[in-house]
Protein backbone atom coordinates (compact mmCIF):
# COMPACT_ATOMS: atom_id res chain seq x y z
CA UNK A 1 0.00 0.00 0.00
CA UNK A 2 1.55 3.59 -0.76
CA UNK A 3 2.54 5.78 1.33
CA UNK A 4 0.13 8.66 2.00
CA UNK A 5 2.26 11.10 4.59
CA UNK A 6 5.78 10.79 5.79
CA UNK A 7 7.08 12.63 8.61
CA UNK A 8 10.12 13.34 9.91
CA UNK A 9 11.75 14.77 12.75
CA UNK A 10 15.33 15.12 14.81
CA UNK A 11 15.42 14.41 18.31
CA UNK A 12 17.47 16.60 20.39
CA UNK A 13 19.18 14.86 23.07
CA UNK A 14 20.96 17.55 24.82
CA UNK A 15 17.67 18.92 26.84
CA UNK A 16 15.59 16.56 28.31
CA UNK A 17 12.61 19.98 29.16
CA UNK A 18 12.28 19.69 25.36
CA UNK A 19 12.03 15.87 24.91
CA UNK A 20 8.24 15.32 23.26
CA UNK A 21 8.38 17.83 21.03
CA UNK A 22 8.13 15.70 17.82
CA UNK A 23 5.17 13.41 19.73
CA UNK A 24 3.53 16.83 19.99
CA UNK A 25 4.03 18.00 16.24
CA UNK A 26 2.64 14.25 15.17
CA UNK A 27 -0.60 14.45 17.52
CA UNK A 28 -1.41 17.93 16.17
CA UNK A 29 -1.15 16.57 12.27
CA UNK A 30 -3.01 13.67 12.86
CA UNK A 31 -5.56 15.95 14.97
CA UNK A 32 -5.82 18.31 11.77
CA UNK A 33 -6.18 15.59 9.64
CA UNK A 34 -9.28 14.04 10.87
CA UNK A 35 -7.95 10.92 12.78
CA UNK A 36 -9.96 9.12 15.31
CA UNK A 37 -9.27 10.46 19.02
CA UNK A 38 -8.43 7.10 20.15
CA UNK A 39 -6.14 6.66 17.62
CA UNK A 40 -4.48 9.93 17.94
CA UNK A 41 -3.96 9.19 21.03
CA UNK A 42 -2.51 5.97 21.42
CA UNK A 43 0.08 7.16 18.59
CA UNK A 44 0.67 9.93 20.79
CA UNK A 45 1.43 7.91 24.06
CA UNK A 46 3.22 5.01 22.39
CA UNK A 47 5.46 8.09 20.59
CA UNK A 48 6.29 10.24 23.61
CA UNK A 49 7.74 7.18 25.61
CA UNK A 50 9.85 6.25 22.99
CA UNK A 51 11.05 9.31 22.36
CA UNK A 52 11.19 10.04 26.19
CA UNK A 53 13.75 6.62 26.25
CA UNK A 54 15.49 8.04 23.00
CA UNK A 55 16.75 11.23 25.23
CA UNK A 56 17.02 9.25 28.20
CA UNK A 57 19.47 6.45 27.30
CA UNK A 58 20.53 7.35 23.73
CA UNK A 59 21.56 11.24 23.26
CA UNK A 60 18.57 11.70 20.71
CA UNK A 61 17.88 10.15 17.54
CA UNK A 62 15.56 10.33 14.50
CA UNK A 63 11.88 9.44 13.95
CA UNK A 64 9.95 9.01 10.76
CA UNK A 65 6.03 8.33 11.16
CA UNK A 66 4.49 6.94 7.98
CA UNK A 67 0.38 7.37 7.59
CA UNK A 68 -1.04 4.91 5.61
CA UNK A 69 -4.38 4.08 4.67
CA UNK A 70 -5.07 1.28 7.15
CA UNK A 71 -1.92 1.87 9.68
CA UNK A 72 0.57 4.35 11.49
CA UNK A 73 3.99 3.30 11.49
CA UNK A 74 6.59 4.94 13.77
CA UNK A 75 10.34 4.42 13.54
CA UNK A 76 12.49 6.04 15.87
CA UNK A 77 16.43 5.25 15.48
CA UNK A 78 19.44 6.25 17.94
CA UNK A 79 23.27 5.10 17.66
CA UNK A 80 23.63 4.75 21.34
CA UNK A 81 24.52 2.15 23.42
CA UNK A 82 21.77 -0.31 22.48
CA UNK A 83 19.72 -2.52 24.77
CA UNK A 84 21.62 -5.95 26.40
CA UNK A 85 18.39 -7.71 27.67
CA UNK A 86 15.47 -6.76 25.47
CA UNK A 87 13.09 -9.23 27.48
CA UNK A 88 14.49 -7.80 30.76
CA UNK A 89 13.99 -4.38 29.06
CA UNK A 90 10.39 -4.78 28.23
CA UNK A 91 9.58 -6.04 32.14
CA UNK A 92 7.60 -3.42 33.86
CA UNK A 93 9.45 -1.66 36.51
CA UNK A 94 12.74 -2.43 35.24
CA UNK A 95 15.10 0.36 34.42
CA UNK A 96 18.42 1.28 34.23
CA UNK A 97 17.67 4.92 34.48
CA UNK A 98 19.42 7.52 36.22
CA UNK A 99 18.00 9.07 39.51
CA UNK A 100 17.81 12.29 37.81
CA UNK A 101 15.68 11.21 35.63
CA UNK A 102 13.61 9.60 37.74
CA UNK A 103 13.36 13.29 39.68
CA UNK A 104 11.77 13.95 36.46
CA UNK A 105 8.85 11.87 36.31
CA UNK A 106 10.32 9.18 34.19
CA UNK A 107 12.71 6.44 34.33
CA UNK A 108 10.52 3.71 36.34
CA UNK A 109 10.52 1.33 33.95
CA UNK A 110 7.09 1.17 32.22
CA UNK A 111 8.45 2.97 28.64
CA UNK A 112 8.65 0.10 26.65
CA UNK A 113 5.71 -2.01 28.53
CA UNK A 114 3.69 1.03 27.77
CA UNK A 115 4.70 1.39 24.09
CA UNK A 116 3.56 -2.15 23.87
CA UNK A 117 0.30 -1.43 25.84
CA UNK A 118 -0.62 1.37 23.47
CA UNK A 119 0.95 -0.16 19.88
CA UNK A 120 -0.93 -3.37 18.10
CA UNK A 121 2.51 -4.02 16.85
CA UNK A 122 6.01 -3.57 18.21
CA UNK A 123 9.35 -4.41 17.59
CA UNK A 124 12.92 -3.76 18.75
CA UNK A 125 16.02 -4.11 16.54
CA UNK A 126 19.15 -3.56 18.84
CA UNK A 127 23.11 -3.94 18.79
CA UNK A 128 25.01 -3.36 22.08
CA UNK A 129 27.29 -0.08 21.00
CA UNK A 130 25.17 0.69 18.13
CA UNK A 131 21.91 1.81 18.69
CA UNK A 132 18.39 0.82 18.28
CA UNK A 133 15.33 1.20 16.09
CA UNK A 134 11.95 0.72 18.07
CA UNK A 135 9.00 0.48 15.08
CA UNK A 136 5.64 0.60 16.33
CA UNK A 137 2.40 0.17 13.83
CA UNK A 138 -0.67 1.58 14.83
CA UNK A 139 -4.22 0.44 13.07
CA UNK A 140 -6.27 2.60 11.86
CA UNK A 141 -9.30 0.39 11.68
CA UNK B 1 -17.43 19.32 37.81
CA UNK B 2 -16.04 23.10 36.86
CA UNK B 3 -12.45 24.06 36.99
CA UNK B 4 -13.46 27.00 38.88
CA UNK B 5 -15.29 25.10 41.41
CA UNK B 6 -12.33 22.74 41.88
CA UNK B 7 -10.18 26.33 42.01
CA UNK B 8 -12.82 27.17 44.90
CA UNK B 9 -12.56 23.88 46.93
CA UNK B 10 -8.95 23.97 46.85
CA UNK B 11 -8.31 27.46 47.49
CA UNK B 12 -6.49 27.30 44.14
CA UNK B 13 -5.11 30.29 42.20
CA UNK B 14 -5.43 29.83 38.19
CA UNK B 15 -2.15 30.59 36.60
CA UNK B 16 -2.91 30.20 33.11
CA UNK B 17 -5.88 30.02 30.66
CA UNK B 18 -8.44 31.58 32.94
CA UNK B 19 -10.54 31.88 30.18
CA UNK B 20 -11.33 27.99 30.03
CA UNK B 21 -12.13 27.83 33.97
CA UNK B 22 -16.10 27.42 32.84
CA UNK B 23 -14.63 23.53 31.43
CA UNK B 24 -16.26 20.65 32.77
CA UNK B 25 -13.71 17.96 33.92
CA UNK B 26 -15.84 14.47 34.77
CA UNK B 27 -12.24 12.55 36.78
CA UNK B 28 -9.42 13.16 37.96
CA UNK B 29 -5.70 11.53 38.98
CA UNK B 30 -2.90 12.07 41.27
CA UNK B 31 0.83 11.20 40.83
CA UNK B 32 4.34 12.43 40.62
CA UNK B 33 4.94 9.85 38.17
CA UNK B 34 4.35 10.85 34.63
CA UNK B 35 5.14 7.11 32.89
CA UNK B 36 2.01 5.73 35.32
CA UNK B 37 0.07 8.51 34.41
CA UNK B 38 0.37 7.54 30.51
CA UNK B 39 0.14 3.57 32.09
CA UNK B 40 -2.78 3.94 34.09
CA UNK B 41 -4.72 6.83 33.21
CA UNK B 42 -7.90 6.76 30.76
CA UNK B 43 -9.73 10.04 30.22
CA UNK B 44 -8.99 11.41 33.22
CA UNK B 45 -9.86 15.20 33.19
CA UNK B 46 -7.22 16.42 35.07
CA UNK B 47 -3.97 16.09 36.92
CA UNK B 48 -2.85 16.73 40.46
CA UNK B 49 0.96 16.04 40.66
CA UNK B 50 4.04 18.08 42.67
CA UNK B 51 5.97 17.67 39.91
CA UNK B 52 6.80 20.65 38.27
CA UNK B 53 8.36 20.40 34.73
CA UNK B 54 7.55 21.33 30.42
CA UNK B 55 6.81 17.37 30.64
CA UNK B 56 4.13 17.42 33.09
CA UNK B 57 2.26 19.41 30.38
CA UNK B 58 3.15 17.21 27.44
CA UNK B 59 1.92 14.44 29.88
CA UNK B 60 -1.20 15.93 30.50
CA UNK B 61 -1.28 16.89 26.68
CA UNK B 62 -0.76 13.38 25.25
CA UNK B 63 -3.45 12.28 27.59
CA UNK B 64 -6.37 14.76 26.37
CA UNK B 65 -6.36 16.55 30.08
CA UNK B 66 -7.98 19.79 30.37
CA UNK B 67 -5.56 21.19 33.12
CA UNK B 68 -3.39 20.19 35.79
CA UNK B 69 -3.45 21.47 39.82
CA UNK B 70 0.11 21.79 41.23
CA UNK B 71 0.12 20.72 44.54
CA UNK B 72 2.20 21.35 47.79
CA UNK B 73 2.47 25.57 46.80
CA UNK B 74 4.86 24.11 44.03
CA UNK B 75 4.95 27.20 41.11
CA UNK B 76 5.59 26.38 37.56
CA UNK B 77 8.51 28.55 36.20
CA UNK B 78 7.52 30.58 33.04
CA UNK B 79 8.56 27.23 30.36
CA UNK B 80 5.80 25.71 32.07
CA UNK B 81 3.40 28.17 31.97
CA UNK B 82 3.94 29.06 28.12
CA UNK B 83 3.77 25.40 27.02
CA UNK B 84 0.44 25.18 28.86
CA UNK B 85 -1.04 28.49 27.70
CA UNK B 86 0.37 27.49 23.71
CA UNK B 87 -2.26 23.80 24.42
CA UNK B 88 -4.54 25.30 26.31
CA UNK B 89 -4.09 23.60 29.31
CA UNK B 90 -5.40 25.18 32.57
CA UNK B 91 -2.63 25.66 35.33
CA UNK B 92 -4.12 25.68 39.00
CA UNK B 93 -1.80 26.15 42.08
CA UNK B 94 -2.76 25.09 45.60
CA UNK B 95 -0.99 24.65 49.00
CA UNK B 96 -2.62 21.40 49.95
CA UNK B 97 -0.76 18.63 49.98
CA UNK B 98 -1.46 15.69 47.42
CA UNK B 99 -3.53 13.42 49.45
CA UNK B 100 -5.40 15.87 51.02
CA UNK B 101 -6.14 17.54 47.65
CA UNK B 102 -7.18 14.61 46.32
CA UNK B 103 -9.30 13.57 49.04
CA UNK B 104 -10.56 17.40 49.43
CA UNK B 105 -11.88 16.61 45.41
CA UNK B 106 -13.08 12.96 45.92
CA UNK B 107 -15.38 13.96 48.95
CA UNK B 108 -16.87 16.78 46.21
CA UNK B 109 -17.65 14.25 43.76
CA UNK B 110 -14.62 14.12 41.23
CA UNK B 111 -13.93 10.91 41.21
CA UNK B 112 -11.60 8.74 38.86
CA UNK B 113 -13.13 7.23 35.42
CA UNK B 114 -14.33 3.94 37.45
CA UNK B 115 -10.29 2.29 36.70
CA UNK B 116 -9.93 2.74 41.00
CA UNK B 117 -7.95 -0.86 40.60
CA UNK B 118 -5.20 -1.50 38.03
Amino acid sequence: MSTALNMHYIVDGSDFTTAGEASTAVKMSLKKLGIAPDIVRKVAIAMYEAEINMVIHAGGGEADVMLESDKITIRLIDHGKGIPDVDLAMKEGYSTAPDTVRSLGFGAGMGLPNIKKYSDEMYIDTEVGKGTTVTIIINLH
Amino acid sequence: MKISKICQILEAEIVCCKELADAQVYSACGSDMMSDVLAFVKDHGILLTGLVNPQTVRTAMMMDMKGIIFVRGKKPDSSVVSLAEENGIVILTTEYRMYTACGLLYTAGLYTDGSDKV
